[in-house]
């Protein structure tokens, strides 16, 4: 009996325990589709969201001698010195932009941790962010996960995917607190030019925003400068700046990201760092130091020298093939548009799965705004990339 | 180095239409470089790499350390120009330090080398003196690693 009176049946089935702010989370569309790929024999896959090459053995060499010397413990909350000095260094000289390694700079498990504890570190219930769509399948999750509402600034390909202040302006409200960036854009290769920069700095310190600017492909750039917004006048304190090694340095397993922004924030990301996650991993950090040491950098610019040819293949060969797509000016994807045809991104896509055992994802999975466009990775081998664009051109031809 | 070149030494097979697409540039513009490349002899030819471990040759290769008189016309250059002649002789360098000449060299066996070495190159006017040593098992070659690559697992879709 409990204390109601009424009998308790052990067999009696469990309320639903699931947090109700989740239910309406989708999952990501990659899974789905990786879930239909991972079926199949044989597939030619543009589906890819990592580096194809190995870690730079110099890198590898100096993890291996880490564990060979016993390095096995936890390190400092915020990583270790050594690192953060090479970080702060790295990014004053790439991106010009000064940080304290002491107090400015956390090293995270992947870029991914980084934005998460930025995200929880300043949205509030109610709080909205602007983030430009198609994006990162992560960006309005995170968001959504603490209460906050993710705003989508759709980007086109009229314009290379670009995002401009006009576009922010008409998504602002006065809940708006802050606005994710990321430039090189995963799955679009856009970047922005100085004028796109400088208008959406001003557009943030008019609004009064923070500026969550993840960086990963920003090695990965092929013409032009490399810019970062937190390099802007009066931006460093109304940014949070979010870098790691997965994509430059082929480093994803790894998993290791670093933030870098204003001691106060930092410090709050840090506090729930150190009770979620304690540090990110000894060896992992170990290998980062190696990889910022100057010899590597051959190996940065081997890899991004080869992204950008095999960039130039398969733009030009998509749009010879009849696939209309922009220059990715950064990143390792093209975001060819397959509108027109009477298909949508997800039933192109899987049509060319089941037709030609190719596999490239719905512009879809990376927001409502990606309808009409494929994702298709050219961080794969260029063999590969010949007979899957191809393959694309038979397609083409059949629908 | 020239993007081109670069390319070329990864991949001597590559068409010239796909090179042009890889540099972005036009396909008669590859094909006017490469044929000023090879008329200049900054090519001089295309060769495969090849794995000869794994085809049971037999066969023997050797490193020759040797050591020489220099002359003072000319210095190493008369004596390493007739060595470089030798069809046995692969590859032939001239070094800092202990010795003079660097010479690789194969044959079918071990007699075969031994001979050149004994008859030919010690016996060359200027050489004083050589230390052989030969090849057990070759791990790289030209920057290729000899050993099959591993399956990575990669996802064959991420984010």
């Amino acid at each position: 009996m409990n204390k109601n009176g009424s009998q308790s049946h052990p067999d009696r089935a469990p309320r639903n325990f699931i947090a109700a702010h989740l239910k309406d989370v989708p999952p990501s569309g990659i899974r789905e589709f990786f879930d239909i790929v991972s079926t199949r024999k044989g597939v030619i896959s543009l589906g890819i969201g990592e580096p194809d090459f190995v870690t730079p053995w110099h890198i590898r060499e100096a993890s291996m001698y880490a564990l060979d010397h016993g390095a096995t413990s936890y390190t400092s909350n915020r990583g270790l010195q050594s690192l953060r000095n090479g970080i702060s260094a790295y990014v004053q000289e790439a991106f010009n932009v000064t940080y304290d390694p002491e107090t400015e700079i956390l090293i995270t498990v992947g870029v991914s941790e980084a934005l998460d504890l930025a995200v929880r570190a300043v949205v509030e219930p109610g709080d909205e962010v602007l983030y430009h769509e198609p994006c990162y399948v992560s960006y309005s999750p995170l968001v959504e996960f603490v209460h906050g509402k993710a705003v989508a600034v759709n980007t086109t390909g009229t314009n290379d995917f670009r995002l401009t202040r006009e576009m922010l302006e008409k998504k602002v409200t006065r809940r708006t607190k802050a606005l994710l960036l990321n430039f090189p854009t995963n799955p679009t290769g856009a970047t922005l030019l100085r004028e796109d920069l400088e208008g959406i700095a001003a557009f943030c310190v008019e609004h009064d925003l923070l500026v969550m600017t993840d960086e990963i492909y920003s090695e990965l750039t092929y013409d032009g400068e490399r810019l970062s917004i937190a390099s802007l006048p009066g931006m460093k304190q109304r940014t949070i700046f979010l870098h790691g090694f997965s994509k430059a340095w082929a480093m994803t397993g790894f998993r290791l990201g670093y933030a870098c922004g204003p001691a106060d924030l930092i410090e709050t990301m840090m506090k729930i760092h150190q009770y979620t996650m304690l540090c990110a991993p000894i060896l992992s950090q170990k290998a980062a130091i190696e990889a910022l040491h100057k010899r590597c950098r051959a190996d940065v610019e081997m890899m991004r020298s080869s992204y950008e040819k095999r960039r130039n293949f398969i733009w030009q060969g998509l749009n010879e093939v009849g696939l209309s797509c922009h220059k990715p000016n950064g990143a390792f994807y093209a975001f060819p548009y397959i509108g027109g045809r009477g298909m949508t991104s997800r039933e192109f896509a899987l049509r060319l799965l089941d037709d030609q055992n190719v596999a490239c994802v719905p512009g879809t999975a990376f927001g409502q705004s990606g309808e009409g466009y494929l994702r298709c990775s050219f961080s794969t081998d260029l063999e590969d990339i010949k007979e899957a664009v191809k393959r694309i051109g038979v397609f083409l031809k059949k629908i | 180095m020239d993007k081109l070149l670069k390319l070329l030494k990864q991949n001597a097979l590559e068409t010239p239409a796909n090179l042009a697409k890889l540099l972005d540039i036009p396909e008669a513009e590859v094909r006017a470089k490469i044929e000023k490349y090879e008329k200049s002899g900054i090519i001089l030819g295309y060769q495969a790499i090849v794995n000869e471990d794994s085809l049971n040759l037999k066969r023997v290769s050797a490193v020759i350390e040797v050591k020489t008189t220099p002359e003072r016309e000319g210095g190493f250059d008369r004596l390493a120009g007739r060595l470089a002649k030798f069809p046995e002789v692969e590859a032939l360098y001239l070094m800092s330090g202990g010795y003079d000449l660097l010479v690789f060299i194969s044959g079918n066996d071990l007699k075969e080398v031994a001979s050149f070495v004994a008859e030919k190159l010690a016996t060359m006017t200027g050489v004083i003196s050589t230390s052989t040593h030969f090849m057990l098992r070759t791990y790289k070659e030209r920057g290729v690693l000899m050993e099959t690559k591993h399956e990575q697992e990669r996802l064959t879709v991420s984010p």
